[in-house]
């Protein structure tokens, strides 16, 4: 099979001695420190820990779901085990996975900076996620929670005794880390560019940021706000939510979804954009309709402000919004596949090898393309009011953020390796790796969707022996699917000492990450670059390296 | 090649951070990093906001009898106050572009002053909301505004029916939740000021670098705009009913 990788003779090569790994010693020097990369290896160790945690609680609900009754555990241990399942992953795994360490390790050097705007906040943000991710554990280790990851009123403020102040409080903290997080983006890439970089000029991994920060910076203050009267309600028995009192426990849902809707985009969008860097690397072509899926992202963040209400058809709001939500459901669904369109189309007549990232942004576009359209399915009133609260909807969203977001979380991980490191991953096992995660994760999830068609409701831990054939497949499915992610696991940490040595730009990819030797400087550049060539372009690749050739003859 | 280099770095302030090309865009970020900050706050607030508005339809009455039992004269010394803790805090912005370090350090003493004598005033408020059982949930009788008491000098209000009297527990729960999220900002702005202060008489303001205080200008400013659309909505907005 014929490969791009383009290594440097192996017996002579050597890591850069001076880097942004080497540069300091001492855990001080990780711990205080204000470098972007620095941060964004900080944030990788605490989100893969994390992640495995949410796996394995992933796990014990597969297994409490392989037999119709509830035998495993109680049925409240049950609630308190998906809840917590739900809380990890979203905000402590999804929300953070892709921007908080690609995004924080590239974005700067792609836009030709040396670091982030405030290297402080940054620093600030990875201690507010770790402040919420100890509180989580703390409420966990506690006795859990056991409300579901949308905090319901007035089940949470009035019904349950578990330790939703100390959730709630988590969750807050560590919303402020991803307000800032967003918040630096933002003003990077407007300050930060280098000369000539200009807005067109600019990776899709950029803008896609840079949409998914406008949601985060507008979104998650509307969370904070809900969730502190979700505390205040719950502590001193203020009534905003409480019916008794005349407050409305439907406000509670309609600024709950006002963030969560956009938050499944701040948890898609810069998955897109890594799918985007990589489809383009591996068909060697520039993005067709480069300001397309540009102006795709754009359009994402600002749709999907309008949509939220979709979450609450059946909630008793008016018929007439519903019809209205209905429609703008549809609409965001648009430029979402503008984007899948356009990738396909990049494809066509590329120079296509199969590396494993491409491997992971393939499984990307086909089960993100399942769950975008699952969910036009639940956007149309009608139907929703038969699959909400199904086990179709608990398919819908993992095809779209495990096997959307997680597959690009990976092959961005995959992708950018070398460049973080200074190393190959072993290619072989993890193109294996690639496709046990894909089968694994359509067995697990596939079988979901005729569930829910059959009416199998969500969250519950007995369910009708029915069930039990597809149920088996599912967990069935997670197994191998755990097989997947562990893989990837142990070689990246295998390749750290024994990987090959990879070079400045292993893949060919034009990119100005790729121009400046892996691992990079501290400082990024030696001397801020001035911008030329357009994103994408690899005749203009090729000039650069037939010009080196030509100096070093 | 090299001597240009040097020369170039001369003319940056040694508080240019590395990372910056020039002074102009440090600055730049800084303030637009602050806006950007302040529309999340708006986003925060607008929460509270659109609670209200909804509630304020629903329970009319009992929006107005509840604005009526805040006392207009601490409120408006309130407003009062604050604004002219944003004037002084304006002027110790001022007075740090102009260097006058004195003129900071007073400046930034007598904001804080205000900022105190406002939550003196507010703490007044919450203690008299107490005593009458207006806290909702930990202490509140609805029957006050069932049977209204006749305030020396002034007429008696007609009572409101007794689930309307109940739902003004709904307006001091916003009430609660606006002006306490409002006086947390200025705890947290306080606790910024004394900062300041201590830098300042250190000096540490003297040679221009001075983002952290116009940003923080910003942020006072935004608290107090704050109470200026929670000022005529909780206490003035239906006091002629
Ligand atoms: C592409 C277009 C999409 C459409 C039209 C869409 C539509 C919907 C609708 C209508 C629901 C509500 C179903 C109900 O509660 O009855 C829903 C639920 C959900 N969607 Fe999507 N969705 C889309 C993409 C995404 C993406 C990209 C993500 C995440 C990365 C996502 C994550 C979720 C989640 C987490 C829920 C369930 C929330 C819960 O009740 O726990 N969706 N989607
Ligand atoms: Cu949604």
């Amino acid at each position: 099979m014929s490969s791009i990788v383009s290594l440097p003779d192996q017996t002579t090569a050597r890591i850069p001695k001076r880097n942004y790994l080497t540069n300091e010693n001492g855990i001080l020097s990780w711990l205080l420190t204000g470098d972007h990369k620095r941060i964004a290896m900080l944030y990788l160790i605490s989100i893969t820990f994390f992640f495995f945690i949410g796996g394995a609680l992933a796990g014990l609900i597969r297994l409490e779901l392989l037999t119709p009754q509830s035998d495993l555990m109680a049925t409240d241990t049950y609630n308190k085990v998906f809840s917590m399942h739900g809380i990890i992953m979203i905000f402590l795994f999804l929300v953070p996975s892709v921007p908080a360490t690609l995004g924080n390790f590239l974005i700067p050097i792609m836009v030709g900076a040396k670091d982030l705007a405030f290297p402080k906040i940054n620093l600030l943000s990875w201690y507010l996620y770790l402040a919420g991710g100890s509180l989580t554990l703390w409420a966990m280790i506690n006795g859990g929670v056991d409300t579901g990851w949308t905090f319901t009123t007035p089940l949470s403020t009035h019904y349950v005794n578990t330790n939703v102040v100390t959730t709630g409080l988590a969750i807050f903290v560590a919303g402020f880390s991803s307000i800032f997080t967003g918040l630096n983006f933002i003003v990077t890439i407007h300050r930060m560019r280098a000369p000539g970089m200009t807005w067109f000029k600019l990776p899709l991994f950029v803008w896609s940021h840079y949409a998914a920060s406008i949601l985060m910076v507008l979104g998650t203050p509307v969370l904070a706000i809900a969730i502190v009267l979700v505390l205040l309600e719950r502590t001193i028995g203020i009534g905003v939510f409480d019916p008794t009192k005349g407050g409305d426990p439907i406000l509670f849902q309609h600024l709950f979804w006002f963030y969560s809707h956009p938050a499944v985009y701040i948890m898609i969008l810069p998955g897109m954009g890594v799918i985007s860097e990589v489809i383009s690397t591996f068909s060697r072509k520039r993005v067709f309709g480069y300001s397309a899926v540009a102006f795709s992202s754009v359009a994402i963040a600002v749709f999907g402000f309008f949509v939220w209400e979709h979450h609450m058809f059946i909630m008793g709001v008016s018929n007439y919004s519903t019809l209205v939500f209905s429609l703008l459901t549809m609409l965001v669904a648009v430029p979402s596949s503008i984007k899948i369109f356009n990738w396909a189309f990049t494809l066509y007549k590329g120079s296509i090898t199969f590396e494993t990232p491409m491997l992971y942004a393939f499984g990307f576009m086909g089960l993100f393309t399942i769950g975008g359209l699952t969910g036009v399915f639940l956007g149309a009133s009608g139907t929703d009011i038969h699959l909400t609260e199904t086990y179709f909807i608990v398919a819908h969203f993992h095809f779209v953020m495990v096997g959307g977001m997680l597959m690009a979380f990976l092959a961005g991980i995959h992708f950018w390796w070398p460049k973080m490191t200074g190393r190959m991953y072993p290619e072989k096992i993890s193109q294996l790796a690639a496709v046990v995660t894909f089968i694994g994760f359509n067995f697990t999830f596939f079988p979901q969707f005729l569930l829910g068609m059959l009416g199998m409701p969500r969250r519950y831990a007995a369910y009708p022996p029915e069930f039990q054939v597809l149920n088996v497949f599912s967990t069935a499915g997670a197994t191998i699917l755990g097989v997947g992610y562990l893989l990837p696991m142990i070689y990246l940490v295998w390749s750290l000492k024994y990987g090959k040595i990879a070079g400045a730009n292993p893949w060919q990819a034009t990119g100005l990450e790729w121009q400046i030797q892996s691992p990079p400087l501290t400082e990024n550049f030696v001397e801020i670059p001035v911008v030329t060539q357009d994103a994408y372009d690899y005749e203009w690749l090729e000039r650069q390296k037939e010009h080196e050739v030509t100096q070093v003859g | 090649m090299a001597v240009v280099h040097e020369g170039e770095h001369h003319e940056h302030p040694a508080y240019q951070r590395h990372h910056f090309v020039s002074m102009e865009q440090q600055k730049e970020s800084a303030s637009f990093g602050m806006w950007l900050f302040l529309l999340t706050e708006i986003m925060f607030f607008g929460g509270m906001f659109t609670a209200y508005l909804i509630y304020r339809n629903w329970y009319y009455p009992a929006f107005v009898a509840g604005s009526h039992t805040l006392s207009i004269v601490l409120g408006t010394t309130n407003t009062a106050v604050l604004i002219t803790s944003s004037f002084t805090m304006a002027m110790g912005v001022w007075c740090a572009e102009t260097r006058k370090r004195g003129g900071l350090i007073l400046s930034i003493i007598l904001t804080l002053i205000l900022g105190l004598a406002f939550l003196g005033i507010k703490s007044v408020e919450y203690h008299e909301k107490w005593v009458q059982h207006h806290v909702p949930g930990l202490r509140f009788d609805a029957m006050t505004f069932v049977h209204p008491k006749a305030e020396p000098g002034q007429p008696v209000e007609p009572g409101l029916p007794l689930d309307m009297a109940q739902h003004t527990e709904i307006y001091f729960s916003l009430y609660f939740a606006m002006t306490g999220m409002h006086a947390l900002h200025m705890i947290i702005g306080m606790g910024l000021l004394v900062f300041m202060l201590v830098k300042a008489m250190r000096g540490a303001y003297d040679n221009g670098n001075i983002a952290f205080i116009e940003n923080f200008g910003l942020y006072w400013h935004f608290v107090d705009i704050v109470w200026i659309f929670l000022f005529p909505l909780l206490y003035l907005i239906s006091r002629h009913q």
